[in-house]
């Protein structure tokens, strides 16, 4: 039987004020602000985690071929491949670290003072490689780390007497690299952060401080360097974070997850050659947890040696 | 006298090591665009380097980036303008909800989800893309729109941005609102959010920017040629049967300047959204 349509009417006229009144209502309109945030969380990152951590135990040859075989692709980590990747991944993630905390934040202190002129202009400057995508950074270091004697980098060390060499075919070229794509990208970026740390410092400081007879080197240690510290940390953690997850920037300079000799192939292009290329899903996904673990563990350590977890008021 | 010399040698030092650093910084842009204007057969042949032909550059690649390949570039654009509007507006509407609630309720769990927000702020994306291609194959996101934008729609850095900003809303506002009869998502709509439009400007520009220039994920969930955005377009022209440069070229650099012009623009915006995101303070 069908319903009249008055009932009809009244019985979606029904669920729409429902609706209505849970939008309205305070004790579950909470819920519903934060709902996309859950969903997204729950589909898009906490549901393929748990995939991969289950795939990582297993051999997958296809959709209806898959079998258990417990730590097998953990085991086969045990790899040359696996061993230089980690090894490539640490170098890179140490060289960007040395260059792109102690470069970014000289670079602050000078832009901060009050003496500098054209500060604006060269916040600018520096900032604007960070509007790049990796692909057109790399389209340009590709060719200026050219192996030709003419290329940008082989004629300004020329002019130092230094010989041209074949960049992206050596392990330490290739290496440098990769790290000068990588400071070119963030040195901006990095130098917005500390001076918005140096922002904070109060003048009253460094007044007391110079009418006390300090220099300012000694400014720097003792008022600039410890009031920076938690902008140091965020940005260290944030180059370990980025330092052992790169991929794009390597994948730009081969054009693709291959490297010769795989002097370029950081973990998560291991990853990306297993997973893509080769379709070995459950050993891919076992990589994947590996850095997952080592990424963690490199941040605790690190937040551990500086002291975050002793007592507030370090 | 010996302290004004030093003086004069400080200042010296300081800006020659702002100068060269600049230098590092714009000449890549320089050597960009002049490479955009020198005939591909030439950097092929010399790669990027000083000894530049001023009198064989010319335009024609240009031309080539909207015939070339049977069009395919502009439709790149397209795609990767759609893209980064689709992604930045969902985005900006999502995240600010989200953002205000945990600021301005207090109810059971808020801070478990706030410290899950934090937590996945704190884990690369990359090791996920191989279980988010299979649940993209699955749920028919492959080489779609729709693909590239849904599982990075609902940034937590936005909602961390957005939760700073709405704590300092005034409360009294909402308790108006809910005199004169307002539900709470009218208050958030038309009271809350003008408020908060220098959040949205900031988060805007930054999402807009990461949107446009984002590599992996598109990399993975995009297939077919004229589904791709810029950057990953631009990199399928590198073949081993032949590097496009004469397309190559002029395509990086008109790839970079919408976002330029933007940054030009409204430099502020660009800054103040990296810092408030970026340093929890």
């Amino acid at each position: 039987m069908l319903e009249p349509p008055v009932v009809a009417l009244n019985k979606s006229y029904n669920r729409l004020s429902k609706i209505r009144t849970l939008f309205a209502s305070q004790k579950k309109a909470p819920y519903l602000f934060v709902l996309p945030f859950v969903v997204s969380f729950l589909v898009f990152f906490l549901y393929p985690i748990i995939s991969t951590v289950i795939m990582s135990f297993q051999r997958i040859d296809g959709p209806e071929s898959i079998t258990f075989i417990g730590l097998k692709n953990y085991k086969n980590l045990i790899n040359p491949h696996f061993f230089n990747a980690l090894w490539v991944t640490t170098r890179y993630t140490f060289w960007t670290m040395l260059v792109l905390i102690p470069l970014p934040l000289l670079l602050a202190v000078f832009l901060n003072k009050k003496t500098t002129m054209g500060k604006k202009y060269f916040k600018s400057a520096f900032f604007m490689p960070a509007l790049t995508s990796v692909i057109v950074a790399g389209l340009f270091f590709r060719l200026a780390f050219g192996e030709q004697e003419t290329t940008l980098v082989n004629s300004i060390l020329g002019v130092f007497g230094i010989k041209p060499m074949v960049w992206l075919q050596d392990p330490e070229g290739s290496m440098f690299a990769m790290v000068l794509l990588c400071t070119w990208r963030w040195l901006g970026v990095n130098i917005i952060y500390f001076l918005s740390g140096l922002q904070g410092i109060p003048a009253e400081l460094y007044e007391s401080a110079s009418i006390d007879g300090a220099n300012e080197i000694q400014q720097f240690w003792h008022i600039t360097l410890p009031s920076l510290k938690p902008v140091i940390m965020y940005v260290l953690t944030i180059s370990v974070y980025g330092g052992y997850s790169m991929f794009a920037e390597s994948f730009a300079l081969w054009s693709g997850p291959r490297s010769p000799g795989e002097i370029g192939m950081t973990i998560v292009n291991y990853l990306y050659q297993e997973g893509f290329n080769n379709n070995n899903l459950g050993f891919a996904s076992a990589i994947g947890i590996a850095l997952f673990v080592l990424v963690m563990l490199v941040n605790v350590i690190q937040l551990w040696v500086s002291g975050f977890f002793k007592k507030e008021g370090v | 006298m010996t302290s004004k010399y030093k003086e004069k040698i400080g200042a010296i030092i300081i800006y020659l090591t702002l100068l060269v650093v600049a230098l590092f910084c714009l000449a890549p842009f320089f050597f960009l665009l002049i490479s955009s204007l020198r005939p591909g057969v030439e950097m092929i042949r010399n790669g990027i380097s000083f000894q530049i032909d001023f009198s064989a550059l010319n335009l024609k690649n240009y031309w080539l980036l909207v015939e070339g390949k049977d069009g395919i570039y502009p439709l790149w654009y397209i795609n990767s303008v759609i893209i980064t509007v689709a992604h930045t507006v969902f985005s900006l509407l999502l995240t600010s909800m989200v953002g205000y609630g945990l600021a301005i309720y207090n109810f059971k769990g808020k801070n478990l989800i706030f410290i899950i927000v934090l937590v996945v702020m704190m884990i690369p994306v990359e090791i996920l893309i191989l279980p988010l291609y299979k649940l993209a194959i699955s749920i028919d996101l492959i080489d779609s729109y729709m693909g590239v934008i849904l599982p990075f729609v609902v940034t937590p850095t936005c909602i961390f941005f957005f939760r700073q900003y709405a704590m300092s809303l005034p409360r009294e506002l909402l308790d108006a609102g809910r005199i004169d009869g307002c539900g709470e998502f009218k208050i958030f709509f038309q009271i809350m959010m003008p408020l908060m439009l220098p959040a949205f400007g900031a988060m805007g520009i930054l999402q807009a920017m990461s949107s446009w220039n984002s590599f992996v994920w598109p990399l993975i969930v995009l297939r077919s040629t004229d589904m791709l955005t810029l950057p990953i377009g631009l990199q399928s022209l590198i073949t081993p049967y032949g590097n496009n440069y004469d397309l190559l070229f002029p395509g990086a650099v008109m790839s970079v300047v919408p976002i330029m012009i933007l940054f030009i623009i409204n430099q502020k915006a660009f800054i103040s959204g990296l810092t408030v995101g970026g340093v929890k303070g």
